[in-house]
């Protein structure tokens, strides 16, 4: 009954709408409440306890609430629509970017040809948002955040891109799914011969993320809150909930390029219908920790050092990835 | 209606929800949060005194050169992901092509690193 509704396409794309809408939310508190709770234990401090009656579960359900109640402020000198529409942007490039993530054998939003170029394409979105946003509010702290943010972007995309596309020669396949079975096939997660694409692509991510030690367009300590800096209420909210669900699907994708997404070698395959987005999950989550434990390990890094790092160092190394990749393939 | 309409129906359709998430939520705050706008509260933030200029101050935009580069190579990188699909299939003749396709723009970006393009003054 359920899977003959299902196999009708618009019922198909209103339950996977719904699924999304749902998902979202509840990834950006998961991830938002790890951080805290997980920030709060490397400086050996408790976090937060009251909410919910049990280690602050509830938390960040009690800050949504709150921020419905905050007062909508919009600068006097921001240029109004660009402001209001700069979340909106931010959004947009979010949720997009699930509709590629395969959580299991046949279990994906829609599994474009295009995939992982897709992917890495609509994940810029989110940086154009943010441009938008340090444009608009008219203030200097946002704009210098808007434009390194812009800036790093530009730096960090071409590694990004140069380490998917070794993993795309392994595969021979730009799909999603496709990368999945490849690496299935193969007998191992691309990681084994990929490590060199693997660090780029962990490095530029955090870099995409602006994450500590590449945090510098909201780099609190010299520009308040970047581009940040004029949002309230539900519209930084959202800022908020993009940034901690762009974390999960980026470090979903990595899984996907290099650990071997929802397999895990040893369970039967009839398993893994049910059990692959549970492996998925966990296996993003582990990404998710590393980069929260980054956070607290390493100082943000001076703008010429993040600038040099890229043209220098990880342009060529990945590069040259790329280019080994080519000759194991096509001459082994 | 073909698969191709479909993938990208389904792609258009979650953009959509991106927005519409956004404007739902702001809908339903407007209910509840209060609106009490005064002068003080609209004035640009810049750490508790008084606005020095206008928030679009110049800026100089060190890196600018940098995008050029980055344009270059994004480009490259467009044309390489076909390849990269049938890298098998085009063996070794195609292989030598993106090696060369490729050391010509590295050569680029070693001239610019020459020329001193990529220091930080």
């Amino acid at each position: 009954m359920i899977a003959d509704l299902l196999s009708n396409f618009w019922v198909a794309l209103v339950a996977k709408l719904l699924l999304v809408a749902l998902a979202i939310p509840l990834i950006g508190m998961v991830v938002g409440f790890g951080e805290m709770k997980l920030s709060a234990k490397m400086q050996a401090r408790v976090g937060p306890y009251f909410a919910g009656g049990r280690w602050g579960w509830a938390q960040l359900l009690a800050d949504g609430i709150k921020f419905f109640q905050k007062e909508d402020l919009i600068p006097r000198d921001a240029d109004k629509p660009v402001f209001k529409f700069a979340p909106v942007v931010v959004m947009m490039g979010t949720v997009a970017l699930f509709v590629v993530i395969p959580w299991g054998p046949g279990l994906i939003f829609r599994d474009l040809s295009v995939g992982i170029f897709y992917a890495l394409a609509i994940s810029s979105l989110t940086t154009v948002g943010v441009l938008m946003a340090g444009w608009s509010s008219a203030n200097k702290y946002s704009l210098i955040g808007g434009l390194r943010a812009a800036g790093q972007m530009i730096a960090y995309e071409l590694p990004l891109v140069f380490s998917a596309l070794a993993v795309v020669i392994m595969a021979g396949t730009m799909s999603m799914q496709g990368i999945v079975e490849a690496q299935i096939e193969a007998g191992y997660p691309f990681v084994i011969l990929q490590i060199v694409g693997f660090v780029i692509f962990v490095i530029a991510s955090l870099a995409e993320l602006s994450r500590i030690p590449f945090d510098l367009p909201i780099a609190e300590s010299e520009l308040v809150m970047g581009y940040l800096t004029e949002y309230s209420g539900f519209r930084f909210l959202f800022f908020f909930l993009a940034e901690f669900a762009n974390m999960f699907s980026m470090s979903a994708i990595a899984v996907t390029l290099f650990l071997g997404g929802w397999y895990l070698p040893g369970i039967p395959a009839d398993a893994l219908e049910y059990l692959g987005p549970v492996i998925l999950v966990v296996k993003s989550l582990i990404l998710v920790f590393a980069m929260i434990w980054f956070r607290w390990a390493f100082p943000r890094v001076r703008q010429d050092q993040l600038q040099s790092l890229a043209w220098k160092w990880l342009i060529p190394i990945s590069l040259a990835n790329v280019i080994l990749t080519g000759v194991f393939k096509v001459v082994l | 209606m073909s698969t191709y309409f479909e993938s990208y129906l389904t792609v258009g359709a979650f953009i959509v929800l991106g927005a519409v998430l956004v404007l739902v939520m702001l809908g339903v705050a407007a209910v509840l949060r209060p609106s009490r706008p005064q002068p003080a509260k609209e004035e640009t933030y810049e750490c508790g005194v008084d606005p020095v200029g206008t928030g679009w101050s110049q800026t100089y935009v060190r890196y600018f050169i940098f995008a050029l580069l980055f344009l270059l190579f994004d480009v490259e990188a467009v044309f390489v992901f076909p390849w990269a699909i049938a890298a098998e299939r085009l063996g070794v003749f195609g292989l030598v092509a993106i090696i060369i396709f490729t050391l010509t723009l590295v050569e680029g970006l070693v001239y610019a690193a020459k020329k001193g393009v990529l220091r930080w003054e």
